[in-house]
């Protein structure tokens, strides 16, 4: 009995064994031929060895010419094999492309080589076929190419940006920007050790130093925006998307079609440098991404047909009902719904500066609703002023403290009400850096998180940690000048020490009672529910 | 197209009649290169391809520049008496985008960035360019006793930041007070009002400045009355949607400057405002207004520290230039090729000769600067001077700190001490001169 289920436990590993190195199965035979180790006989010991170098003998002639035939790349052409010889039939076209005809001759002539193995391929199909027919037709309608369950190695391509030390990806970074024409920014500072994979700039050298004046290469609208970026003046998620949309605007409305080129493929083509640069004096948000893929999606689904100035009003009146949708509706949507769970009485706390949040709260206050604000800030950005101003020049009775103070502050709040600058795929919040502090307290006094944010910055990124992606700002920020003294005035001087200017950070979804949008109120955990509902409905 | 440069060259030069009654100021030699050469460098340098130079046409065919750029000349009478406004107004036509108006005297080199990005990044109606003065060293040849100070000073008022120009007023304008308006000291409490600064005369203005010059007539010149106006206008009530009901002449000033730029939607300019709504940040703290206090008129200026700027008006200032403005911009060898020096004399390090120049023996050279088809002759000798064009030193001859201009002749043993011996002038032999300017009867009478 147990010797038999031995076997049967065997021959299956030796099925699955080619999934795995030979070392590997044979040691797992052996455990597990150890475990049942005195059920097995000398006749089924000798059965054993004989089934396994069978096995041996197939695979050697499976690879053995392929192997002669290209050393260089004998893993994928194995996996290829094993990969094969589990699932039938769309196998072939991964393994013969990744079998091109490579420098190497052996005996046989190449073509001969390619016969020989198509046939033992179709052999072994069809000896699988009766066995696996049903399971590996499913996976091969989902994914023809796709390597199932084995560690195929994928090639994970990570986005240059946070490949600030690697000087490879640095180097292909420069030769793109020198082909668009736009000069790189350089580094300043010596950055954290555990950041030094982003990239830190100054505002002092901002990128319009490298350029001619009059730009030529790059629109004017452009560079303005990215001027403005760099110092700060437009900040902000739904700020930056709706001024870059704004100068996108412009860029079509400046845009004639050069001759035996068509408006959907080359504007496309022209956008591209303007968003390196762009990408350049600051970091993309969110929100700036899914615009741009929602205006590329748009003028590549120009028809040919139509006029230029038909086709440029029709992309005008795509972005301005961008705007109207994903913004504003969608700000009063939220406001709606918000105003369901502001109470009489309550006692807010808010964040830096949200221009949704303050939507939401001047909205409230307009309608009757009667309660206070609490406004927290945090060095070096002080953001926080700006939401004061607002709300009091609204009228509504505040307090402003800083960050540190949160946890006295804490017993007299009611709720939390946080802006979010993306929040990614996996529940997690991406927002001002402090953020996951504010959430992280009011979850140890037992209040209410709720976050606001519109559908259009829901992003497919997956991250829990801030240290992976995020954006250093000017470390200068941080050099505060009291009483005519400036301590960190030569701080560049010390070499053990560094200044680290945060910009964002990443609050778990355990933290986050509700999220507030325009879809409705759902939990952290529905996001992405709510990306795949959209990317069914593109 | 984001700017259009223009050069104002037609000026006469009145601070500096004595070496400008011959020559025209664009085409005075700094360093051997004419005055104009410097601001046209400035625009090639940073990328301008097409300027706009406003001149005379004696200047045009006096002038041989050669420049990448493509030189557009706009023709002006000489004795037309325009001011740089009025010569604005004449090529308004011509002007489609925002203009980057420099003078022909101007020679620095500021990072033009920094003013532009002014203009820029905050849609400012006018940014200009300052510097902090500096001291001349130099004896000025024919100036009797202190140089006169106080006279012509600006008051230029910023704000904490430095950046914005919050008020100015030069000083021949003022009776005896310097009378600040309630209204900016409401916006801007934290003012400083700076007085030992030049101005460049580089101005970068939005392109409806330049229709409302064309409307309104009365401006003459940018310097004196434009500027000052925008400045003022930028805390005026009207400007803040409020209507006056004064003659309509004014309220149609008033309005033609409100609109921003005209060909941009209405729709668009919405846009912008309402990213900057959203936007979080305020170019201002303590009080309750939104960014910008809500104007929409805002006036930039970019004070320059180190760097070296100057506007070669005046004749001290045309010395200054002359010793430092080869050391910065120099390109080409300080001694010509085409200069013929024979062995037995002196050239030093800092000197320049210009082409085709004859130096005999025995001549020594010292911080000087000798034009082209110059001839010095034997034992000559020349220190901290300016020796123009088609000059004729005879030998013996010692000059020193002195401008001798174009065509002019030194007669044998010469003997000249911080002299201004002006164009085609003769010095008789033997001749002491001692801090005079020589210049010929007929240019005295013009004065």
């Amino acid at each position: 009995m147990a010797g038999t289920e031995g076997i049967t436990q065997q021959e299956l590993n030796n099925s699955t064994g080619e999934t795995r190195d030979e070392t590997d199965s044979k040691k797992n035979d052996y455990l597990q031929s150890k475990v049942e180790g005195k059920a097995l006989s000398k006749e089924e010991k000798l059965k054993l060895r004989k089934e396994k170098k069978q096995q041996k003998k197939n695979k050697k002639d499976d690879k053995g010419p392929a192997k002669e035939e290209k050393a260089k790349k004998p893993v994928p052409v194995m996996d290829g094999q094993q990969a094969q010889q589990q699932k039938a039939p769309p196998t072939s076209p991964l393994v013969t492309p990744e079998a091109p005809p490579t420098g190497e001759k052996s005996g046989k002539s190449k073509v001969e080589l390619r016969a020989d193995r198509r046939a033992r391929q179709d052999v072994d199909r069809t000896s699988k076929q009766g066995k696996k027919g049903d399971r590996s037709q499913l996976a091969s309608t989902a994914k023809t190419k796709a390597p199932p369950s084995e560690p195929q190695p994928v090639v994970k391509r990570l986005p240059e940006h946070i490949q600030a030390d690697d000087p490879a990806v640095l180097k292909k970074v420069a030769k793109k920007l020198e082909r668009q024409q736009i000069p790189l920014r350089s580094d300043y500072g010596s950055k954290v050790s555990l950041f030094s994979h982003l990239h830190q700039y100054s505002r002092k050298a901002p990128l319009t130093q490298q350029m001619s004046i009059p730009s030529t290469v790059i629109h004017p609208s452009i560079v303005h925006l990215g001027l403005q970026y760099s110092q700060g003046i437009i900040a902000g998620s739904n700020s930056r998307c709706i001024a870059l949309l704004h100068a996108f605007k412009q860029v079509i409305r400046d845009y004639a079609t050069p001759r035996n080129e068509e408006l959907s493929r080359d504007l496309v083509n022209k956008l591209k440098p303007y968003i390196s640069f762009l990408n350049q004096c600051r970091p993309l948000s969110a929100s700036m991404g899914n615009a741009i893929k929602y205006i590329k999606k748009e003028i590549s689904n120009v028809s040919s047909n139509i006029k230029e100035e038909e086709a440029k009003t029709t992309l005008q009146n795509c972005i301005d009902k961008y705007i109207e949708e994903k913004i504003h509706l969608a700000a009063k949507a939220i406001s709606k719904s918000a105003f369901e769970k502001i109470s009489d009485g309550d006692v807010i706390l808010v964040y830096g500066c949200s221009s949704l949040v303050n939507y939401i709260l001047c909205d409230a206050y307009e309608r009757g609703r009667k309660f206070r604000v609490i406004v927290v800030d945090s060095r070096p950005r002080l953001e926080g002023r700006e939401t004061l101003r607002r709300l009091v020049k609204k009228g509504l009775s505040c307090t402003y403290v800083l960050i540190t103070a949160v946890s006295y502050m804490l017993p007299e709040v009611s709720k939390v009400f946080l802006g979010a600058h993306a929040l990614l795929a996996n529940g997690y919040v991406m927002s001002r850096v402090g953020a996951s502090q504010i959430a992280l307290v009011a979850k140890a006094y037992n209040v209410p998180v709720l976050v606001c944010c519109e559908t259009y910055k829901f992003c497919e990124r997956v991250q829990t940690d801030s240290f992976v992606s995020n954006e250093l700002d000017d470390p200068d920020d941080l050099i505060v000048t009291r009483k005519g003294k400036t301590e960190l005035q030569n701080w560049q001087d010390i070499p053990s020490l560094r200044l680290l200017n945060l910009v964002y950070d990443v609050t778990p979804p355990d933290f986050v009672d509700l999220v507030i949008t325009d879809l409705g109120m759902i939990p952290c955990t529905s996001v992405p529910v709510v990306l795949r509902v959209k990317n069914v409905d593109q | 197209m984001e700017l259009q440069a223009v050069v104002m060259a037609a000026g006469g030069g009145s601070r500096m009649m004595d070496l400008t009654y011959s020559m025209p100021k664009p085409l005075l030699p700094v360093g051997n290169k004419p005055l104009i050469w410097y601001p046209l460098n400035l625009l090639e340098k940073i990328g301008f391809e097409e300027v706009i130079v406003i001149t005379t046409k004696e200047v045009h065919k006096q002038m041989n520049i050669d420049t990448k750029m493509k030189l557009e000349m706009v023709y002006i009478q000489e004795d037309a008496d325009m001011g740089t406004a009025d010569a604005l107004r004449h090529i308004q036509q011509k002007i489609k985008t925002d203009i980057l108006v420099v003078s022909c005297d101007l020679i620095t080199d500021v990072a033009l960035h920094e003013v532009v990005d002014l203009f820029r990044a905050h849609d400012a109606t006018l940014s200009m360019l300052m510097s902090k003065t500096h001291e001349f060293t130099e004896t000025v040849p024919g100036q009797k006793g202190k140089k006169k100070t106080g006279e012509q000073r600006d008051f230029v008022g910023v704000d904490s930041s430095g950046k914005r120009l919050l008020f100015m007023a030069n000083e021949a304008d003022l009776d005896e007070e310097l009378v600040i308006k309630k209204s900016i000291m409401r916006k801007h409490p934290r003012m400083h009002i700076k007085t030992g600064l030049v101005d460049a005369h580089l101005y970068c203005l939005k392109k409806s400045v330049v229709d409302f010059l064309a409307d309104n007539k009365s401006i003459t010149s940018i310097r004196g009355e434009l500027i000052p106006y925008l400045v003022r206008k930028q805390f005026s009530a009207s400007t803040n949607s409020q209507k006056t009901k004064d003659d309509s002449e004014k309220n149609q000033k008033k309005t033609d400057l409100k609109t921003p730029d005209i060909h941009i939607s209405s729709k668009d300019e919405d846009l912008l405002d309402l990213a900057r709504e959203k936007s979080c940040w305020n170019d201002h703290r303590g009080d309750m207004s939104d960014a910008y206090h809500g104007g929409k008129l805002r006036c930039y200026v970019h004070i320059m520290e180190d760097s070296m700027c100057y506007r070669v008006n005046t004749l001290a200032a045309y010395i200054e230039a002359n010793r430092l403005a080869p050391k910065v911009f120099s390109e080409e060898l300080p001694i010509h090729p085409t200069a013929e020096i024979s062995e037995q004399s002196m050239v030093g390090a800092d000197s320049i000769i210009g082409a085709a120049c004859h130096v005999s023996e025995k001549s020594s050279i010292k911080r000087s600067t000798i034009g082209a088809s110059s001839c010095i002759k034997e034992k000559v000798k020349i220190t901290n001077s300016i020796i123009m064009n088609g000059v004729t030193i005879e030998e013996g001859c010692n000059i020193q700190g002195s401008v001798i201009c174009n065509q002019a002749v030194i007669s044998r043993g010469a003997d000249i001490k911080y002299c201004l011996v002006g164009s085609g002038q003769c010095i008789e032999a033997e001749a002491e001169r001692n801090n005079e300017v020589i210049v010929g009867i007929d240019q005295l009478m013009e004065i």
